[in-house]
């Protein structure tokens, strides 16, 4: 049996390693026209800001895909031919196949901005992204940032590393305030622009004028102000990259269209990470799914998408949900249920918020009919085992804000929560 | 991808402090040279103040009026930080002045007798070699200590264990030690126990302790119960960590002076099969060492004491000097900050092994949360490849981990944790869906 997954990122990794695990003497090759071998696309950042080098984001040694035979292939998959059971690839190759994964990962949004193929107008999302900046960062003396998301704040928070002056816009009236709630929003845009961020809110990128030599030199924006920056980074938001599944006959929406067990509905092709658009059993054909742009989606979408490769039953359930991010030294977790925004308002809901501001710390509850559903933590590290108990319990939401010491992760000896934050939390919850 | 070199700024703090610090060396230089400035206690003053202000100032500098965030920027593009030129001199430099302390001490001499005066004052003796290197040590221990400690602002954990291993440092590792001697009593370090130091469960030293008398005998007992009681106990209630980043010297200069270093350390699966080899090793030869010891000790002389001393001098040799000192502490700047600790330390052999299988310590795995960035294992000191673990959702209990929790100050995402807990939870079953298999 040979398998063939288009994309070595997380979700075809994960796939590929998984599948090894269940089936010894299946063929298992993974294709990539990006990097030979697999690294995380999350520590791009800390390459470019010299905390770690690019060899150190290999999650694996080399020995690894030689001891468990996955065959690495460099090169751009242009076609998928369902029929023959083939791939081709840009250089003419095909390789065949006899179950196929589509784990091809995402392309950073663009909006025909006039200016935006300017040199020095880049997304960061690939290896050859952070090699475009590296050298136009050599010579830039100021940075706009497009896109008030995670990469956004990532972006910034690289280029102010180097010492570059960074304008940040981001057309949200607070930052990402359409995934946080609004006290969230409110801690992390003070944060960005303490660490020295030029944020301007409310504000989208209008065009971008170049140079002589085809570079850009100003970011004129929504506003009408004039930006002087030779980086202008492109970060709002990604979409499932469809570059190899043109033409193959597979169900596109947003992205590749999968029921819960990641399979395409073309026997023996599946899809996972990224690309994929999971739709729920029995949605009307046309009915939008849920693309799932995460690290740790991904690597959940790999495991069970190696199974039913493999040929068992199972049904994609990424559990109670969770997500962490950092913006500059501010962590931010959560756990199940928080909504950014009650709209439109749900009686049942219910919502407790503390914030120490001096401390930048903040803690939101979420409850429904008295029962938690959702946390935000800023400032503290949270305990996911717990939340993800309490929350499958339905655990009283005050009896939780009673205990919060029992799920803070930060560092022993941090001392134990200002008590005034429980009262407080009890309080807005009675 | 050539990098661009991270643009320095030089704040007021680290322009002064290179004054300082140059004028303090050339001081230092001339006491050396045997042609002292300045002599006695004055001179001594003159050189040592402007030089250790000088060094703070250069090793904090940097950190002032920053949050902890950026703490570990520019490290790979620092030449000094990343196996440059300067790391290469700074290598040689440490090397060599090893060589001088264990075989050419002479050529010290200068910058001995320059000590004499505090030597007086707190030993009643005239400085030694011996005198130099640990004055030194302790320097560098706490100049390197405050800058670790304001690095690692907002993070107790960080903050408490420096100050304890600058603390040790200084008054078990220095000044006791040495106010010992003032009052005739033997020169002996509280915080090393058999088997690093191996001559104190010798049946020979330990006679020598009791025939002393009071406090002689005091320590002949702290020796034994701290090589035999203690360390198991500790260990099991707080795993390796409370010795290695907590109290022991050579752990104490690693986390302080060798920090800027720690991401040199080797993470491969071959460096890690090579470490269980050669730590094992050494500590079946000072196992070896104390038994011929007590061999020739109880079946008097012969052949066995001629075999027990050969053993204790090569061992000496060997491991005492060599790779202790010259490669433990010298390649620093090439090959990390814990090389002895991690590949030869029979100390560490006996508590990793402790910690492996007895012990409450465990670094806990934040369920799914790794996002697999690798900082953990970049910034893991003894090369244990902690993303390994993490990304499968599995807890980190392994013997050579010595609790320094730069893993978790480091981790982007808040996956990792130091603590404690019941023996038996640390390897619970897999509960978040999604995390990697292996
Ligand atoms: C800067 C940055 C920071 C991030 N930080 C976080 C974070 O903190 N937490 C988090 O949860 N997520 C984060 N993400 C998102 C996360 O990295 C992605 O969700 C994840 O990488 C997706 O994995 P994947 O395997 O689906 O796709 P990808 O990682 O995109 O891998 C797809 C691979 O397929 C290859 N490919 C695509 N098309 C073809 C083709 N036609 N032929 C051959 N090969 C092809 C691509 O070259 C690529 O190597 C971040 C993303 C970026 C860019
Ligand atoms: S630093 Fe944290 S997120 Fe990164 S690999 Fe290690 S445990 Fe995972």
């Amino acid at each position: 049996m040979q398998v063939v997954i288009i994309g070595n990122g997380i979700a075809g990794v994960t796939t590929a390693l998984s599948l090894r695990k269940r089936r010894r003497d299946w063929g298992i090759t993974l294709i990539s026209g990006e990097s030979d071998v697999f690294f995380s696309r999350t520590a791009l950042m800390y390459v470019f800001m010299g905390q770690m080098r690019l060899k150190d984001t290999q999650p694996y040694e080399p020995h690894v895909w030689r001891e468990k035979r996955i065959e690495r292939v460099r090169g751009w998959v242009t076609h998928i031919d369902v029929g023959e059971r083939r791939v081709r690839l840009d250089d003419g190759r095909a390789i065949a196949w006899d179950r196929l994964v589509v784990a091809t990962g995402s392309t950073p949004n663009r909006f025909g901005w006039p200016g935006e193929t300017l040199g020095g107008v880049q997304g960061l999302y690939t290896l050859q992204d952070l090699e475009t900046l590296e050298r136009a960062a050599a010579d830039a003396r100021r940075a706009v940032v497009v896109g008030g998301g995670l990469i956004g704040v990532e972006l910034a928070e690289m280029l102010h590393g180097r010492r570059l002056p960074v304008t940040l816009l981001a057309r949200e009236s607070a930052y990402w305030n359409n995934a946080l709630p609004a006290e969230e929003a409110a801690l992390v845009t003070s944060v960005v622009r303490a660490a020295g961020i030029d944020l301007r809110l409310s504000t989208g990128l209008a065009f971008i004028e170049g140079d002589a030599r085809g570079r850009a030199a100003t970011a004129v924006d929504t506003t009408g102000a004039r930006h002087d920056a030779q980086i202008v980074g492109l970060t709002a938001g990604v979409r499932p990259n469809l570059s190899a599944v043109v033409g193959s006959g597979l169900a596109t929406g947003r992205g590749i269209r999968v029921d819960r067990t990641l399979h395409t509905g073309v026997d023996d092709v599946w899809a996972c990470g990224d690309c994929a658009e999971i739709v729920e059993p029995g949605a009307p054909p046309d009915a939008p799914g849920r693309v799932e742009q995460l690290w740790y989606t991904g690597r959940m979408q790999g495991e069970v998408c190696a199974a039913n490769v493999a040929g068992e039953q199972v049904a994609y359930d990424r559990g109670i949900w969770f997500n962490s991010a950092r913006f500059f030294d501010l962590d931010w977790h959560t756990y199940g249920h928080v909504p950014a925004a009650l709209d439109p308002p749900d009686a049942a809901l219910r919502q407790a918020v503390w914030v120490d501001a001096p401390r930048r710390r903040l803690v939101r509850i979420v409850a429904r009919d008295g029962a938690v559903v959702g946390v935000n933590s800023l400032g503290l590290r949270q305990r996911q085992a717990v939340w993800t108990r309490w929350i499958a319990e339905g655990r009283s939401a005050r009896d939780v804000a009673a205990r919060l010491d029992d799920a803070v992760f930060e560092p022993e000896f941090t001392g134990r929560l200002d008590p005034r934050a429980a009262a407080a939390l009890k309080e807005q919850l009675a | 991808m050539t990098p661009t070199s991270i643009r320095a700024t030089r704040p007021a703090a680290v322009r002064l402090g290179t004054v300082l610090a140059l004028a303090g060396l050339v001081l230092l230089l001339a006491a050396a040279l045997g042609r002292p400035f300045v002599s006695g206690a004055s001179g001594l003053a003159l050189t040592y103040l402007p030089l250790v202000a000088g060094a703070l100032l250069l090793a904090v500098g940097p950190y002032l009026g920053r949050s902890g965030g950026l703490a570990h920027t520019g490290t790979l593009r620092d030449p000094f930080r990343s196996r440059g030129w300067p790391a290469w001199a700074l290598a040689a430099a440490l090397t060599g002045f090893y060589a001088l302390v264990y075989w050419w001490p002479r050529h010290l001499d200068g910058l001995i007798r320059q000590l004499d005066p505090l030597a007086l004052a707190l030993a009643r003796q005239p400085a030694s070699e011996w005198f130099l290197y640990g004055f030194w040590y302790t320097l560098a221990v706490g100049v390197m200590g405050a800058r670790m400690a304001l690095r690692h602002r907002g993070n107790p954990y960080q903050q408490w264990r420096t100050a304890s291993v600058v603390f040790f440092q200084l008054a078990f590792g220095f000044l006791i030690p040495q106010v010992l001697r003032a009052f005739q009593q033997p020169e002996f370090y509280f915080t090393y126990f058999w088997p690093l130091k191996k001559e104190y469960l010798f049946p020979s030293d330990l006679a020598g302790l009791v025939a002393g008398g009071g406090l002689g005998v005091f320590m002949a007992v702290w020796g034994v119960v701290a090589a035999l009681v203690a360390t198991p106990v500790l260990t099991w209630a707080y795993g390796k960590r409370w010795y290695c980043s907590w109290v022991c010297g050579c752990g104490g200069l690693a986390e302080t002076a060798g920090d800027p270093f720690r991401h040199l350390s080797d993470k491969s699966r071959a460096a890690w099969r090579f470490e269980r080899w050669s730590i094992h090793l050494t500590l079946v030869a000072v196992v070896g060492v104390t038994a011929l010891v007590f061999g020739s000790h109880f079946a008097g002389g012969g052949w066995l004491g001629a075999a027990s001393g050969t053993a204790t001098r090569l061992y000496g040799f060997v491991v005492g000097a060599v790779l202790s000192g010259v490669v433990g502490v010298g390649f620093y700047p090439l090959l990390g900050s814990r090389v002895w600790c991690r590949y030869f330390c029979p100390q560490a052999a006996i508590l990793g092994v402790i910690q492996r299988f007895f012990s409450r310590f465990r670094i806990t795995t934040n369920g799914g949360q790794c996002i697999s960035c690798g900082n953990c294992s970049t910034y893991c000191e003894m090369g244990i490849d902690v993303r390994a673990y993490a990304q499968r959702g599995e807890n980190i209990v392994r013997a050579s981990c010595v609790g320094c929790g730069l893993c978790a100050a480091v981790c982007p995402r808040g996956v990792l944790r130091l603590e404690n807990g019941p023996v038996g939870d640390r390897f619970p079953a897999r509960t978040t869906p999604g995390t990697l298999g292996p």
